[in-house]
């Protein structure tokens, strides 16, 4: 077996257990932190070296190729996104830092080999291994009243429930094909779509990461869990499980292909529904999370656009926008974790006056929500505009309209959170100060989202160089 | 690609009016000092000004096909273009442009004291959105420049608005970006059926007319907006009372004529017989909005409120033009763009220098001031006089060329849209008569000062040019204008025959 192909894998184990043997004695808090920023930035670049790497291991269960190696990067990069943004870890009691940044590795881990799984069963393990560490980092939190346990509950619950379905369509699909990996799946398939069975099976299958994806009726944990964790938490579920997610959304679409009329069909409703719901949901809202939460409900509405149409150019424009939305909902949340000073939940009227308070930060989070509501030249208008014409490009007209239409509603709350950060009056509220360290990553996201949408030809092109290999 | 002219001059002059604006504002972050900022800025938009000069010595006023044209790839995948390129139409609202930003600096120069710095950004980027918007012709080019725009204009009137800032701001935001959401629809449904965004290659293809019925739906509520048309108006005054001086100049001269532009460029040419179905509707709008707007304006207190909606009467002159569809019309409407830009551009500048003094827009705060201020008077009245299309000055050429126009298209239609001139005058004499003559007139206030007589004067010798000689303007938009009306006759002519 060649380990060069593991290579990202094996090194956020070795992170991980770094942080066990951390875990064991008295560490000091800040020591903690600088290790898993640096031990986050190497893992940058090793992802980013093995990006080219193609092949197979583990008995052909496991596949690396461009499009699974996108996915790593966006991975390795989100998680020093994270530790970065987070870097004071305010809501996270010292003594169990080793231990969050353990869970946190873990996960990454398991969306890592989410992202390169082609059997069913390693697909499963590789899941359970994130949901399981989620489980335990949603509920590690220094607040006591703020319903983390609530949280962590509905997360476990919704989740297993969610397994369960996953797990039962997987029973479907090795029924129907006798195998469990896909590309024996994919061989079968085109003859037996024209049986419900097969299309049921596929779906269940899909409901696993439209739990991930929050996409409606699967976004019941989403405000909650938003809510009650940790805000670096939260900013970690709000984005990775969600790469990882489109990524199998993908592969299992390529799965089906343009012949499955009846799935593309199902796709189009929940699409249609979850960016409804969401945008309708998000503009009631008063705590900046739970807003955040049912947005996302609404873009994995939007990503779907690029999933039904199974086609390259429609695969290649959801891995954009997802890719586009881990850095704008990343910039909220670095908004969101600078305000919060002691760590807690941050309303929308917190912002107030923010621009006088910190205009760096007013400045971030007004091209963060701009980007969110697709306003360009950001990457969050390239990517919907992207979506949009992969979509009607396949006759979706209706579907497009009414995502025009809710693109139009959202803009009310986008607008809104940028209205109390520079129409409002500071009042009493106190400066927000930021280390040096948070003023380059507050430039950095505000740089990579206008760049990503002024001049997508690169990223967009490689999405489509990626998507080309899990197309039937 | 024989549309399009390539660049006459050895260097890509429009890229250069696009990008030098935004250069500049990015430095603006490296300089400390206010007033070094100030100036940095002055000089900047001079410079653009300055080097937007070539684009009319060396215009060709013989062709209708896109001038100063550059051209490459931006994202293959989507077959997007970085395509710019300027024809008559838009090379005088590219010119206007980057007359009104060193114009918009001056005026604030003394009235925005807090967070000067950022202010100024904002302008810069208003210049470059605005530059790119007149010259794009990639759609999505286009489209981008045209949503970008709203952002600086949003904090213009967010931060440094008066009191209702926050509402006015918010309403103006979802309003024009409601319209747009349907104009991205319709722009990627073009692109699937012609399998381009190119503006000059979408012109040439020919859709049916169900296609077009849809598509001009989607436009005529995007540009109806901006105009903005009877009865999608209701944003404009608000947003036009709260927002800064500089902010109320560029909403008036530049963004209300993106809408007319986007007719223009748009709907016309490229659905030409949805254009034609729909022109008795857009026509009975244009005319309602000439005597609505005259009609409220009649009744206001508020100087600038008063102003706003003049200006959604000056606009309906300009629809009205543009949907007569022949060759008096489309001319008057081109240059009524303009003089609208010019004059309601002035007005609000004055308006601005009397309220920096009185901290009052309401007429009877500062009525009876002849005799305090003689030179504010005289531009202030001089502006009236064009903008009530008094004859000599800008208006009267423009809103002639469409009276003409209409009365060539169909009598009824030219005398429902009289009553709006004699609306104008009456509500311009009405301001005219009570601020300079209208009471006892504050004595506190102090003239025009050297600054504010260096940045009207342009303006004020822009009315006369246009209103004594018009013809250097209108011979650019000649061959434009033509050739826009056989697109739209030949387009309906097929239609008469089928």
């Amino acid at each position: 077996m060649d380990y060069k192909l593991f290579l990202p894998e094996i090194y956020l184990l070795l992170t991980a257990l770094v942080f066990f043997c951390q875990s064991l004695w008295k560490s000091s808090a800040r020591l903690n932190q600088e290790i898993a920023l640096i031990l986050s930035g190497i893992g940058i670049i090793i992802t980013f070296y093995s990006i080219n790497l193609s092949g197979e291991i583990f008995y052909r269960s496991y596949r690396i190729d461009l499009f699974s190696q996108v996915f790593k990067c966006l991975i390795s990069l989100g998680l020093f996104l994270v530790i970065m943004l987070g870097r004071k870890l305010k809501s996270i009691e010292d003594k169990y830092q080793p231990e969050f940044f353990m869970f946190l590795s873990i996960s990454s881990l398991g969306l890592m080999m989410m992202v390169s799984s082609v059997e069913l069963l390693t697909l499963f393990i590789a899941m359970e291994l994130s949901s399981y560490s989620l489980y335990i980092l949603i509920p590690i939190r220094k607040e006591i009243n703020v319903g983390k346990m609530e949280a962590a509950i509905k997360y476990i619950l919704f989740g297993a429930a969610a397994t369960g379905i996953m797990l039962f369509g997987m029973s479907y699909i090795f029924g129907m094909t006798q195998s469990t990996y896909l590309a024996d799946i994919l061989k079968k398939m085109p003859e037996l779509l024209s049986q419900p069975v097969a299309v049921i099976g596929l779906f269940f299958i899909m409901c696993g990461f439209f739990f991930k994806l929050a996409v409606v009726p699967f976004h019941f944990w989403t405000p909650d869990v938003y809510e009650g964790a940790a805000n670096i938490t939260v900013s970690f579920i709000a984005t990775m499980p969600k790469l990882a997610a489109v990524a199998l959304l993908l592969r299992f679409a390529g799965l089906a292909g343009a012949g499955a009329a009846d799935l593309i069909q199902v796709l189009v409703l929940l699409a249609a529904v979850s960016m409804t719901f969401g945008n309708l949901a998000a503009l009631v809202q008063k705590d900046l999370k739970r807003l955040l939460a049912y947005s996302s409900i609404a873009h994995a509405g939007y990503v779907m656009l690029g999933a039904l149409t199974m086609n390259t150019i429609g695969f290649a424009a959801a891995v954009y926008h997802i890719t586009g939305y881990l850095l704008m909902n990343l910039a909220c949340f670095l908004v969101l974790c600078s305000v919060s000073r002691d760590g807690e939940n941050v309303s929308v009227s917190d912002l107030s006056g923010l621009y006088r308070r910190s205009p760096l930060l007013a400045l971030t989070l007004a091209v963060g929500a701009f980007a969110l509501a697709g306003i360009p030249p950001t990457a969050g208008f390239t990517g919907k505009f992207f979506l949009f014409t992969a979509a009607l490009s396949r006759g979706h007209l209706a579907l497009v309209i009414i995502a025009a239409v809710n693109t139009a509603v959202s803009i009310f709350y986008y607008l809104n959170i940028v209205r109390f950060a520079y129409g409002k009056d500071p009042g009493e509220l106190p400066e927000v100060p930021l280390s040096f360290s948070n003023r380059l990553l507050n430039y950095g996201l505000i740089t990579a989202i206008i760049l990503m949408g002024a001049l997508p030809t690169l990223f967009i092109e490689l999405a489509k160089t990626a998507c080309e290999t899990i197309i039937t | 690609m024989d549309f399009l002219i390539p660049n006459q001059l050895n260097y890509p002059i429009l890229s250069t009016l696009i990008f030098l604006p935004l250069t500049g504002a990015f430095v603006l972050f490296l300089i400390r000092d206010e007033t070094a900022a100030k100036i940095w800025t002055l000089v900047v938009s001079l410079v653009v000004f300055a080097l937007s000069l070539p684009l009319y010595f060396n215009f060709d006023p013989a062709t209708y096909k896109y001038q100063f044209a550059e051209h490459s790839p931006w994202i293959p995948a989507f077959n997007i273009n970085y395509t710019l390129g300027i024809d008559g139409i838009s090379l005088f609202l590219v010119l206007l442009s980057t007359l009104l930003i060193p114009i918009c600096i001056l005026a604030s120069w003394k009235y925005i004291e807090k967070r000067v710095k950022e202010f100024l950004f904002c302008l810069l980027l208003m210049e470059t959105a605005c530059v790119g918007v007149f010259s794009a012709l990639d759609f999505v080019l286009f489209y981008i420049f045209w949503e970008a725009m709203l952002v600086p204009m949003y904090l213009l009137i967010a931060v440094w608005g008066g009191p209702e800032k926050v509402y006015a701001s918010f309403k103006f935001f979802l309003y024009t970006m409601a319209g747009s959401v349907f104009l991205m629809v319709a722009m990627i449904a073009l692109y699937l059926t012609a399998g381009t965004f190119s503006i000059p290659e979408l012109m040439t293809h020919t859709y049916s007319f169900k296609f077009q019925f849809w598509i001009f739906l989607a436009f005529g509520i995007a540009f109806a907006i901006k105009v903005p048309m009877a009865p999608f108006h209701t944003w404009l005054p608000a947003a036009h009372v709260e927002a800064p001086t500089a902010g109320s100049v560029l909403l008036a001269s530049i963004l209300l004529k993106m809408g007319t532009y986007g007719f223009v460029r748009f709907c016309l040419p490229i659905t030409p017989q949805a254009s034609v179905y729909f022109a008795p509707y857009v026509l009975f709008m244009s005319i309602i909005s000439i005597i609505y707007g005259g009609y409220v304006a009649l009744g206001q207190t508020d100087m600038k409120r008063l102003i706003a909606y003049s200006s959604v009467a000056h606009m309906g002159f300009v629809t009205l033009g543009t949907f007569l569809f022949n060759k008096h019309g489309l001319e008057g409407a081109v240059i009524q763009m303009i003089n609208h830009g010019i004059t309601t551009g002035a007005l609000f500048l004055c308006v601005g220098i009397i309220y920096e003094r009185s901290h009052s827009r309401l007429i009877k705060d500062n009525s009876g001031i002849s005799k305090i201020m003689p030179v504010y008077i005289g531009f202030f009245g001089f502006f009236c006089l064009s903008s009530m299309a008094f004859p000599g000055t800008n208006s009267f050429v423009g809103e002639l060329l469409v009276l003409i126009g209409a009365f060539t298209d169909n009598r009824l239609i030219g005398a429902l849209s009289i009553p709006g001139v004699v609306l104008a005058a009456a509500y311009m004499l009405r301001l005219l008569q009570k601020i300079a003559w209208g009471g006892k007139g504050n004595s506190h206030l102090s003239d025009m000062n050297l600054r504010e007589i260096v940045y009207l004067a342009p303006l004020a010798v822009f009315v006369l040019w246009i209103g004594f000689a018009p013809a250097p303007f209108l011979d650019m938009i000649h061959a434009t204008v033509n050739h826009l009306v056989e697109q739209v006759q030949a387009a309906d002519a097929v239609a008469l025959v089928r």
